[in-house]
């Protein structure tokens, strides 16, 4: 049985139209395993081969992994989500009622949503101080860092800008707490709050604004950078592995 | 062995285990090149099965979750009508406490500003990149210097009353002293330690303590009028 599917997969594999699109084909070779990465634009990121002891628990605690899978729910059930929301006032609110009562699994789909978007927040944090305990900043890392840096407003703002959504009283008062911040700037204070609000109070405005911040811009960026993320760890040598790199032996 | 000139050639001889690569190397070498024969792993299959892992546990763990406890919502939103205490997002209550004490320029503002600021340049200042233990060298000096600066800050923060960002900055202070008294040479475990953190270690520990504090009593000992409450009597 094993063997049948095996082959089969490995016939659908073969088939011309399959090799069209993933050209590194079958086999078991690190010439075909390096062609796998190497072959495929998201892939390439990502260097072919990996020290091993960057790949022990506790190198990294696989904490920037993590982050990504909670980014990876995130965007999907984000985009479920947007099927059964509107940014309006007060629609958004019985969209959440709607959620609540009529839309099947709608509860879950949220949960879901709600609760990986605090791990993101708690993972990135974690993520930043384990980089930082295991010095994996130092250069030539450094610019990594800051792009890292970028993530973690890119992350917290993709949160904030998320809780005004369901448009309830705990929204409602978090996102006007915050706001009332960004007017404390001098002299520009007043100016960014009404930019950042479409107005002078959370309205109807804000809602949208952040709406479009949280579905579009700023999920753009998050990608963007961490595009440039994982690309300049492979760029920077791969993951830090520890002590200094043994010399180049001349000749 | 003699240092690179400008171009040294190494070649990989392991052609049945991998193909064979020919590097030319200049003498500002990139750190990946410099390696030699550690052991590496391909990254298909290995390095995606193990973050593939790491992800599927985290989303076993978020699902069990998601089915246990309902994300919380409150009525439809009224801007007539305050909550007592209004918050905000648990992650940015530590600074909604700071706001409780200073002034919103300095706590909305100047903090995080100088907060972000100093996570940018990290990586950027000597200091940082140092890896030396703090006391080891200069000690008189430096502790001089630690005294002042502990000092000075704690009145400040007294004069505030900043309590709640006290307690944690003597705590931490009493760390550093500790290890200032241990004798590197005879120390063993937690004191050997502690006696090898450079700087950086302690700055950044500081900083977690206090983010960790600050965001902890916003979230579960601030009730009404931002009042002092026991999070089991709430
Ligand atoms: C959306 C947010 C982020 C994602 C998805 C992410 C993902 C990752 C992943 C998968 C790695 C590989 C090694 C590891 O897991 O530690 C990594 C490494 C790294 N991350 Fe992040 N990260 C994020 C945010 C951050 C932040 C906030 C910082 C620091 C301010 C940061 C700094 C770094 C650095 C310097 C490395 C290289 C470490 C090394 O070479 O060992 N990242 N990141």
């Amino acid at each position: 049985m094993a063997n049948t599917v095996d082959q089969l997969l490995e016939q659908v594999r073969e088939n011309r139209i399959w090799r069209s699109i993933f050209r590194s084909g079958t086999g078991d070779s690190n010439l075909h395993k390096s062609l796998f990465v190497q072959q495929n634009v998201f892939l390439h990121l990502f260097s072919i081969k990996a020290r091993k002891r960057t790949l022990e628990f506790s190198a990294t605690w696989y904490l920037g992994a993590m982050t990504l899978g909670t980014f990876l729910i995130l965007v999907i059930t984000g985009i479920l989500l947007m099927l059964y929301y509107h940014p309006s006032v007060p629609q958004a609110y019985a969209d959440m009622k709607d959620l609540q009562f009529v839309v099947s699994s709608g509860v879950f789909l949220r949960n879901l949503h709600r609760w990986s978007a605090h791990a993101m927040v708690f993972l990135v944090f974690a993520h930043m101080f384990k980089v930082f305990y295991r010095g994996a900043y130092r250069p030539p890392r450094e610019f990594n860092w800051v792009v890292g840096v970028v993530l973690l407003l890119v992350t917290l703002l993709l949160s904030y800008t998320g809780y005004l959504l369901p448009w309830d009283q705990l929204a409602y008062w978090a996102v006007t707490v915050g706001s009332n911040i960004a007017s404390a700037v001098p002299v520009m204070g007043s100016k960014i709050r009404f930019l950042m609000l479409g107005g002078t109070a959370v309205n109807a405005n804000a809602l949208l604004r952040f709406y479009v911040l949280h579905c579009v811009i700023l999920p753009l960026a998050a990608i963007l950078f961490i595009a440039i993320h994982f690309w300049r760890i492979r760029k920077d040598g791969g993951i830090y592995a520890g002590e200094p790199a043994p010399e180049v032996e001349s000749k | 062995m003699s240092e690179p000139k400008d171009l040294v050639a190494v070649m990989d001889s392991d052609v049945r285990k991998t193909p064979r690569r020919i590097a030319f190397i200049t003498k500002r070498t990139s750190p990946q090149v410099r390696v030699r024969d550690e052991d590496r792993v391909m990254t298909y299959p290995e390095v995606f099965f193990r973050a593939a892992v790491a992800i599927q546990v985290l989303a076993i763990a978020l699902v069990v979750t998601s089915l246990l406890w309902d994300a919380p919502l409150e009525g439809l939103a009224d801007p007539m009508h305050t909550p007592n205490p209004a918050k905000a997002p648990w992650y940015f209550l530590g600074l909604q406490e700071l706001l409780h004490y200073f002034p919103p320029v300095v706590a909305g503002v100047l903090i995080p500003g100088l907060v972000v600021m100093a996570l940018i340049i990290i990586p950027y200042f000597n200091i940082n990149v140092e890896a030396e233990g703090l006391w080891l060298r200069d000690k008189a000096k430096r502790l001089r210097i630690f005294g002042i600066v502990v000092v000075v800050f704690c009145i400040f923060l007294a004069v505030f009353d900043v309590w709640v960002a006290l307690v944690p900055t003597l705590i931490v202070a009493a760390f550093m002293l500790l290890a200032a008294r241990t004798d590197p040479q005879t120390a063993k475990g937690f004191r050997q330690w502690l006696v090898r953190k450079p700087l950086s270690f302690w700055i950044m520990t500081w900083f977690l303590v206090e983010l960790f504090v600050l965001t902890a009593i916003g979230t579960f000992f601030r009730g009404p009028g931002w009042s002092w409450v026991l999070p089991w009597r709430a």
